[in-house]
């Protein structure tokens, strides 16, 4: 993975040092609220409704063992010995005490992490496959990419004070894991007819109060062009951004109201006066030298067969479960990917105490190569385990209580805080997570069912990535009192849909039952070897609307 | 958002966040800010309510506490409860975690 060269490191640094002076002057009195909000934003800190919130940024979602075991450290001392990993491939504090910030930024600079582009109108950490380097169909490695931008895009003053936040995510193949259609940007590596690898952009998508699907003005960016080609709708971006109205702001809306004919029109006339004026070309040496950092990792020549496993799985029932659904397919014989489930049966999705964390990092230190990956679906990966180690990993995640075996099944759900926590949520979303967990825990009933993304927000803003899952559940606030509004048909994958809304919202206590019977009318009309997504795709939200409320 | 105060509310308390833990505090008659909600002053009506948070001003420019709002609560056997869901949550924590927050720190606080 990425290791900090000295800029790095002194540009950290020196931020903590900053940050420092800027609490104490705070703390002093010297810097009022109004003066102080937008700093301590630019270092990750918010204030929620029990306290301060810290998101850490994890680029690209990868963690090495040394800097999980540093969040956990941070969970025990200055948190209440948990930590919550987000859609955005992050991890937030819940608890942290503003006087303690700068000493938990100082910890974080240790091990090369930071609080850096998570919050405020920059350009926000880039996120990736979690898949990124093991997947088999992959053209290229994602993070290379990812890591480019992330440093071009690093206090870059241009794009500091953008209209609106800017949100950018890569796929390196053609199974979309990285939800790129639903970011400001969304790049696709391809390969062209020559074998040449570039890039395939898509611009305008989002979540949010107007969800859209990002469209694709441009099917082949050449690899020397990438950032130059960034910059150019940046730049138109941060021209024509609407920057009166905050629900209008960001780059989905332009694209929206210009039509994408337009905005790749306005993209290419401004790359082309970028080329003019001397375009900002990747070298190919730095491209080279930034490559070798995700170089692959020192594999060991294995049969991709396992007796070891073979036997396990026909040993025991639980191990089996695990396998088909946590354990997926590496692109070196002998390899498995494992994902971690951090949705165990009535939990809260993404939260992870300090002493699992310290746990993976160990499994991820003995057993796939000291590094592991945090999901946009609140999950974890180790990328990198020898098939006949899954036996001693299972086993191990088990002890630490991370061994829930539902990967992509009806509980291994995305929820955001919610009420619980934030202070923009009009509604709970945890426990409505948990409810539906607990209601659909028998595992031979989620097998049956198969695969289903239930996708939770307690409010608008769609942390919850409610709008994309398969049944996506909004929280609303009528008169102080919890509602949730059903959609159903969305999906973050490369056949990106927006759920569609059933009808009115349920109540608190109705809308675990809603669910049933939305999965119940699945089961009922699905053909053989469909998931609930193709069927619905089949039938259209009928069936599910008079199922739901020919009673009512 | 979950309402915090809503039009014609009665009866009020004032909340903030301590400006150095960002805990949740509310401001008491006698003008010190507990961390308890049964300590909160609670008042009537409209002027009340605007004198309750110019009695707030003092801590804000002192760097005390930081964004003050008043909110409904009601009377209830002799306890003071909030009257939204979301200043109930903010009051004694998270639903999810019964250990954490103030419901874990206060006797009572939630009674």
């Amino acid at each position: 993975m990425y290791r900090y060269d000295e800029f790095d490191h002194q540009l950290v640094n020196e931020r903590v040092a900053q940050f420092r002076g800027q609490v104490a002057r705070r703390l002093s009195g010297e810097l009022t609220e109004d003066e102080f909000k937008p700093l301590r934003l630019m270092n990750g800190v918010y204030l929620q409704l029990h306290a301060y919130m810290l998101r850490v940024a994890i680029p690209y979602g990868t963690l090495s063992s040394k800097q999980l075991r540093m969040l956990a450290h941070i969970g025990r001392k200055y948190d209440r010995g948990y930590g919550h990993f987000t859609t955005r491939q992050n991890l937030q504090y819940n608890w942290p005490a503003l006087k303690d910030m700068p000493d938990v930024l100082h910890d974080l600079a240790t091990v090369e992490m930071h609080a850096i582009q998570t919050s405020g109108n920059c350009i926000r950490n880039v996120t990736s496959d979690q898949y990124a380097g093991a997947a088999k169909d992959e053209i290229e490695d994602p993070r290379i990419v990812s890591e480019i931008i992330r440093q071009w895009s690093t206090f870059h003053p241009e794009f500091s004070f953008l209209p609106r936040k800017f949100k950018i995510a890569v796929s390196g193949t053609p199974d979309d894991r990285a939800a790129i259609r639903v970011h400001d940007i969304g790049i696709q590596i391809v390969r062209d007819g020559k074998g040449e690898i570039g890039y395939e952009i898509y611009v305008g998508g989002g979540l949010g109060r107007t969800p859209m699907i990002g469209k694709k003005i441009a099917d082949f960016v050449p690899k020397e062009d990438l950032l130059a080609y960034l910059e150019a709708i940046m730049r138109v971006y941060n021209m024509y951004g609407r920057r009166d109205n905050i629900y209008k702001a960001r780059i989905k809306i332009l694209v929206h109201e210009i039509g994408a004919e337009e905005m790749k029109r306005q993209v290419d006339a401004e790359f082309a006066e970028i080329r003019k004026t001397g375009a900002l070309h990747l070298p190919a040496e730095e491209v080279a030298r930034i490559q070798a950092y995700f170089a692959p990792p020192a594999y060991e020549t294995l049969p991709d067969e396992s007796t070891e496993l073979n036997k396990a799985v026909v040993a025991d029932r639980d191990f089996a479960n695990w396998v088909k659904s946590n354990v997926a397919a590496h692109k070196v014989p002998g390899y498995a990917i494992v994902n971690i489930s951090l949705k165990p049966i009535g939990g809260t999705p993404g939260d992870c105490s300090s002493e699992q964390m310290d746990a993976v990092a160990d499994i991820a230190e003995k057993y796939s190569f000291d590094e592991l990956r945090v999901t946009h679906e609140q999950n974890l990966t180790l990328a990198d385990v020898r098939k006949k180690d899954l036996p001693a990993v299972h086993a191990a995640l088990k002890a630490a209580g991370l061994a829930t075996a539902n990967i992509n099944l009806i509980t291994d759900q995305i929820a955001c805080p919610g009420l619980d926590y934030c202070a923009l949520a009009n509604a709970r979303s945890i426990p409505l997570a948990q409810q539906i967990s607990e209601r659909f825990a028998d595992l031979d009933r989620q097998h049956d069912i198969g695969e289903l993304k239930i996708n939770t927000s307690g409010c608008i803003n769609a942390c919850g990535h409610h709008h994309v899952g398969h049944i996506g559940i909004l929280g609303v606030d009528k008169k102080g009192v919890e509602y949730y509004q059903v959609t159903l048909g969305g999906a973050a994958d490369e056949k990106t849909a927006i759920g569609d809304i059933v009808g009115p919202a349920f109540t608190e206590e109705q809308i675990v039952d809603a669910i049933e019977t939305i999965v119940t009318t699945y089961l009922g009309l699905r053909q053989p070897g469909e998931r609930f997504i193709d069927t619905y795709r089949r039938i259209g939200i009928d069936p599910f609307k008079e199922s739901l409320y020919a009673t009512h | 958002m979950a309402q915090h105060s809503r039009k014609g509310a009665q009866i009020q308390a004032l909340t903030a966040n301590r400006l150095a833990d960002g805990i949740v505090v509310y401001l008491t008659a006698d003008n010190r800010w507990s961390e308890s909600l049964q300590d909160a002053d609670v008042i009537e009506g409209k002027e009340a309510g605007e004198a309750l948070l110019a009695r707030a001003q003092p801590a804000i420019d002192g760097n005390i506490v930081v964004e003050p709002y008043l909110f409904e609560v009601v009377r209830e056997d002799g306890n003071i409860r909030a009257a939204s869901v979301r200043e109930t949550i903010r009051q004694a924590g998270p639903t999810v975690r019964l250990d954490l927050g103030k419901q874990a720190e206060l006797p009572g606080v939630h009674r």
